[in-house]
């Protein structure tokens, strides 16, 4: 056994089992997961489980009040409001999903760069994203919204844009911070190829951050994605998101209040849910916090 | 001081300059020709050419841009293409209502936010505690527009104890108008500053100059608010600002939800109208505000800790 085989290598920290443990085997992190699957299911299954066509208008039956054929009544286009609102998650979810990876991908990519290479590009980046980072989201969501249009991929492209400068900015200083650890010291001394560095040892260490991060955000998302419905400048009906649900809700709260109480509900619970799981994962990443 | 000011200044221009520059690209550059927009897809060729002209839209992109930074920072916000009046006066007959909500939420949220969130890391993990932090979850959960609407459904529609739309005149009626509004902002406040307390004054009190303070026997309310509470405002006035920020975001929907004048009904509602002249200096108002109250933020983080200025 030669002298080098005995040299300890340093180890790299284990993330995973940690967060899974904790999600999984808290009570308050097991009932959000089982909330959101619930959602899921539904938001996936939606054309099997609405018992209506979420856009057919019945003038024969508007503004209903609950009943056996209309479990939450309908709307003043005489559309179920339990339709509505099972479809209305497929749009609200899938974006509140899809944009805040988007945004951890670029985001992402441009932190551990700036983070690993420093110079030029770093100066660069930390300035956009100080700037940007100045601005409350749901205001630089309203700039891109006013400039593109609502829709469903441009609320994605909104949400992306507002959520990437959180992201970059995470990535970059634990990247920093990261560069820093023996086992990356260890990998450049022993002439491991910078790409092969920045993968294989940067990216799973920065990972847990960002993935706590990613769930807190999706939860910010989805309730972005409702407010620029909400707006008008979100999901356009006569699709249905749960942002514009309430929208269309408060214009006729006079003959009736149940499509706000249930989007509403809807909205506040996934929310909720998914905070539970990113707090809990942070939580046990960060045992001092709380 | 007035050194350190200077310094925080002139570090914002850049800020709003790259600002102006994302408003001009996101509203000249991207797909929607304004001329279409305003006079509608039929329009005759000869009307458009007319548009364009007067708009300066035919002019080269720079000189355009040199013409709107010029326009922007003298306040020059033309007309709007819906209304026909001074895009300045609508800014001025809206802008007070905003600023007025803003404030009455931020000082309820803060009345009601620091004591609840010391109550609560006094009592920690026991049922206040508990209770707090319940509905912080609940606060950082609920849509701020569901919760007006909530408010706006129980309190003005069936019980009829508030107005449902508008904001009044006179103070007495102004006053009577923004309760419901105020306090749709202010609940979801009180769950974020209390939090905030909470967790800066919990952190405070694990240090090592509390311990010593009980060690030597001050009594349990000094140790909270001279030794804790003073040594958590500084995490805690970061908040604030935050807030300040989050409460005017909010705002936007609020004044939707109430029908209240605002500059944020006023922005949604010219971008429904596709009234670019109104879109843009309403943008540009709203990042001017959130650039000056950045700038106060660090004002007052170098008065709290003059540690800061010498940096």
């Amino acid at each position: 056994m030669s002298a080098v085989d005995q040299v300890r290598v340093p180890q790299e920290p284990k993330f995973a089992g940690t967060i899974v443990k904790s999600v999984f085997f808290t009570p308050a992190g097991a009932i959000a997961v089982t909330v959101i699957l619930l959602f899921a299911v539904i938001a996936i299954f939606a054309p099997w489980i609405a018992p209506h066509d979420p856009r057919a208008q019945s003038f024969l039956s508007v503004n209903a009040q609950p009943s056996s054929t209309y479990w939450l009544g309908t709307d003043q286009f005489g559309r179920d409001v339990l339709s509505r609102l099972i479809y209305g998650s497929r749009n609200s979810l899938i974006i509140g999903f899809l944009s805040p990876v988007f945004a951890a991908l670029i985001g992402g990519t441009l932190g551990v760069l700036a983070g690993y290479f420093g110079g030029i590009i770093d100066r660069v980046v930390t300035r956009i994203i100080d700037m940007l980072m100045a601005f409350p989201e749901l205001l630089l969501a309203i700039l891109i919204a006013a400039a593109l249009g609502g829709g469903f991929w441009n609320v994605v492209i909104v949400l992306t844009v507002a959520f990437t400068p959180g992201f970059a900015r995470v990535a970059r200083a634990t990247t920093l911070s990261v560069k820093e650890e023996p086992y990356v010291e260890a990998a450049i001394a022993a002439g491991v190829r910078t790409p092969m560095i920045i993968v294989r040892h940067i990216v799973p260490n920065i990972s847990a951050p960002i993935v706590v991060l990613l769930t807190l955000w999706t939860a910010s998302a989805i309730r972005l994605e409702a407010t620029l419905s909400f707006l008008g400048i979100g999901t356009q009906p006569p699709a249905a998101s749960w942002g514009n649900i309430i929208r269309e809700g408060l214009s006729n709260m006079f003959a009736t209040s149940w499509p706000i109480l249930t989007a509403g509900l809807a909205i506040t619970i996934v929310v909720m849910a998914i905070s539970i799981i990113g707090d809990t994962m942070r939580d046990a990443l960060d045992p001092e916090i709380n | 001081m007035a050194r350190y000011i200077f310094v925080r200044l002139l570090d914002s221009i850049p800020t709003i300059f790259l600002v102006f520059t994302l408003v001009f690209i996101a509203l000249r550059i991207l797909p929607g020709d304004p001329a279409i927009a305003v006079l509608g897809d039929y329009a005759r060729p000869e009307s458009i050419a007319r548009f364009r002209e007067q708009f300066g839209l035919n002019d080269p992109l720079w000189l355009q841009f040199l013409k709107f930074l010029k326009d922007m920072v003298t306040l020059n916000f033309g007309n709007s293409f819906t209304k026909g009046v001074p895009v300045m006066d609508l800014i001025k007959y809206n802008l007070p209502y905003t600023i007025e909500l803003t404030i009455v939420a931020m000082l309820i949220g803060i009345a009601g936010g620091i004591p609840l969130g010391v109550w609560a890391a006094i009592n920690r993990n026991k049922a206040p505690d508990v209770g707090f932090r319940t509905f912080s979850l609940i606060g950082y959960a609920i849509p701020d527009f569901y919760l007006g609407a909530l408010l706006l459904i129980i309190f003005a529609l069936n019980l009829g104890l508030f107005p449902i739309t508008g904001a009044g005149s006179g103070f007495a009626e102004r006053m009577h108008h923004i309760v419901l509004p105020a306090t749709t902002l202010a609940l979801l406040k009180i769950a974020f500053i209390g939090r905030l307390a909470r967790t800066s004054l919990l952190e405070v009190l694990g240090k090592d100059f509390v311990r010593t303070a009980r060690a030597k026997g001050a009594r349990e309310p000094r140790v909270i608010y001279r030794h804790g509470l003073r040594n958590a405002l500084m995490p805690l006035s970061t908040g604030l600002g935050l807030s300040v920020l989050s409460t005017l975001s909010g705002s936007v929907a609020v004044e939707l939800v109430f029908n209240r004048p605002g500059l944020g009904r006023l922005l949604i509602d010219a971008i429904s109208e596709r009234d670019y002249p109104v879109i843009q200096a309403g943008i540009i108002i709203f990042a001017s505000i959130v650039v000056v109250v950045n700038l106060l933020m660090e004002v007052v983080y170098a008065l709290i800790d003059p540690r800061i200025r010498v940096k």
